[in-house]
């Protein structure tokens, strides 16, 4: 017997904004002073009315833009009621019915060059607040839970995909995606130690029965994955479960309600969560403090066309118009927009893609890793670096010598802004020019032959490596000639 | 329409209220009085009429992205049955969900 995996996400992303969803305390991550940012509005106190932030929808909406899905015209704000410490209002303010957007979907990239990217549909996507913190006593005292109600009110968009998953490790590339997506589109830091991207994942199977029918087994829903790696693991752990729970009692999803369990990252397991008597009841309703929001086709348009390009279209660009591999496409995309933007500029100017590609993701990663610097802080323009690996290709110096001009400027504490001028000035002070007067190294070959008689005679009775010392002396004649093509002529006159 | 005292009992545990048998008894009543008043409005012919979502006739009410002044620490917490200086103080909490 065999089986389907069956998944799909819930995820829930933390919006870049600097102020709350419905009022206007700070979203700082600020654990060391627990509720130091709420308000009326926030912590739900009588007569206190939520205004929505308009940044939050434009995020939220360029979030849904760039998962493809529609975006309504209009959308309304319901209240979905269940009672938890943290939830000071005794109601979740969020979208039930109209969401503000639905129907998209997000590929995930080919894992190696010439397969097939997976498309996994985007079921919607909403506008909510989130929850405060509970913080569990552990002096053993048993002494209660401790709540902070900083992050209560928190923007946050929940993305619930079609269960379009079939295994862990697809689950997590999804992920992948999905965060670089947010991150180039400027709309989340997508930073999991903070909690600004938090995971739900539905999982069951699908069994093949002896008659060719497929049975599925009841979902499990396992809450709160704060890492990609834990959803991969949890995923992975419930499927073995659920093989050998189906195999033990043969419980459909006809048999069984949905249950929903934690992650325990220490053991690698999930567990079963209490189960409440009942099932859950939101009983969702609109809410009356909040009115509708309408778009307008022009304002929709006019905020697709400021959408940034998002990773997906910039990886196969860099495949189709700079002939880079997947793996160096994903290199250089993993390091964010602005390393992208810096790869685009130079190797637009070069022609060259592979060449920039290789510079960054060798020479230039590494100077801003050993200088913990930021590509903003980093002394080397784009321009700058397109004009000295232009000189390369153009073989006006050698490869060896662009990687020594480089290193030299970008010496010293705080190095001057590299420009073109002071790549030529660098080159032209230390001679590193390669020499092009064909004529005057033939000569100097000629020269070279002329006295020493015994070294060619060397050469010509088969001592390849009297060649060596020609050319050093050439070279050192003729300083910046390029040694490749000192080589090359001098065996033509000494063959010729 | 009349609301069954099995009704009123899981309203009421969704509401997180309890409720005794006499109150059972009489919140049933009354509140299927409450529901047969309402039910007056199933008379209106609605055929073509779009839903209305919202009482006023109001859409887009925003704020700018503006932090503005948070409560004071000991204010946030005044109202609240039990604090620690710093936090909100709830009976333990088992589990997460
Ligand atoms: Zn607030």
């Amino acid at each position: 017997m065999s089986y389907d995996v069956i998944i799909g996400l819930e995820v829930h992303v933390q919006l870049q904004t600097q102020t709350k969803v419905f009022c206007g305390c700070s979203t700082a991550f600020n654990p060391q002073a627990p509720n130091t940012q709420t308000c009326p509005t926030c912590l739900g106190l009588p007569g206190a009315l939520p205004v929505l932030n308009k940044k939050a929808f434009e995020l939220a909406v360029q979030t849904a833009m760039g998962l493809n899905c529609e975006i309504p015209l209009f959308t309304k704000w319901d209240r979905k009621q269940y009672f938890y410490p943290d939830l000071p209002k005794g109601y979740q303010i969020s979208q039930y019915d109209l969401p503000f957007s639905r129907n998209g979907h997000l590929d995930i990239p080919p894992a190696t060059d010439g397969d097939t990217p997976i498309r996994v549909r985007i079921l919607r996507a909403h506008l909510e607040e989130d929850a405060g913190k509970n913080l569990h006593d552990e002096s053993g005292r048993g002494a209660g839970s401790m709540i902070d109600l900083n992050r209560a009110g928190t923007p946050l968009v929940e993305i619930v995909t079609e269960p379009d998953l079939r295994n862990a490790m697809s689950a997590r590339r999804f992920l992948e995606e999905l965060r670089l997506l947010l991150v180039y589109l400027g709309v989340s830091d997508c930073n999991m130690q903070e909690g600004s991207l938090r995971c739900d994942a539905n999982v069951n199977l699908h069994v093949h029965g002896p008659d060719g029918t497929k049975i599925p087994t009841p979902i499990v829903e396992v809450k709160n994955l704060n890492s990609f790696r834990f959803t991969e693991q949890a995923i992975e752990f419930e499927v073995a479960r659920q093989w050998e729970q189906y195999q033990k009692t043969g419980q459909t999803i006809h048999d069984a309600p949905k249950v929903t369990r934690g992650f325990d990252p220490d053991r690698g397991m999930t567990y079963a969560l209490r189960e409440k008597e009942e099932a859950a009841d939101y009983r969702y309703f609109p809410d009356p403090d909040l009115v509708p929001v309408t778009v307008t086709e022009e304002q929709l348009s006019l905020w697709r066309s400021r959408l940034v390009e998002s990773p997906a279209s910039r990886r196969e660009r860099f495949r189709q118009e700079y002939g880079l591999s997947l793996y160096d496409a994903q290199v250089i995309l993993d390091q964010g927009v602005l390393f992208a933007d810096y790869f685009e500029q130079v190797a637009s100017q070069t022609k060259d893609g592979k060449q920039a590609a290789n510079w960054l993701t060798q020479e230039v990663q590494r100077v801003l890793n050993d200088r913990r610097w930021t590509l903003t802080e980093f002394p080397f323009p784009a321009p700058a670096l397109g004009h000295l690996l232009s000189l390369v290709s153009t073989k006006k110096i050698t490869g060896k010598s662009a990687k020594d001009v480089f290193n030299l400027l970008v010496e010293g504490d705080e190095p001057e802004v590299v420009t073109s001028e002071t790549i030529d000035a660098t080159i032209a002070e230390r001679g590193l020019a390669l020499v092009e007067d064909t004529g005057a190294i033939d000569m100097a070959i000629a020269d070279v032959i002329g006295r020493n008689p015994k070294a060619v005679q060397d050469f010509r009775s088969g001592k390849q490596a009297a060649a060596g010392a020609l050319i050093g002396q050439v070279m050192k004649a003729v300083k910046g000639a390029d040694p490749q093509s000192v080589r090359e002529r001098l065996l033509k006159q000494l063959e010729g | 329409m009349s609301l069954s005292a099995k009704d009123v009992e899981k309203v009421a545990r969704l509401a997180r209220l309890r409720l005794n048998e006499t109150d059972i008894e009489q919140y049933a009543a009354q509140l299927s009085q409450i529901l047969d008043y309402a039910a007056i409005l199933e008379a209106v012919e609605t055929e073509g009429v779009e839903p209305m979502v919202h009482a006023i006739e109001l859409a887009n009410v925003w704020r700018e992205d503006e932090i503005l002044t948070s409560l004071p620490r000991q204010q946030a917490l005044q109202n609240s049955p039990a604090q620690d200086g710093k936090h909100f103080v709830v009976p333990q909490i088992l589990d997460a969900s």
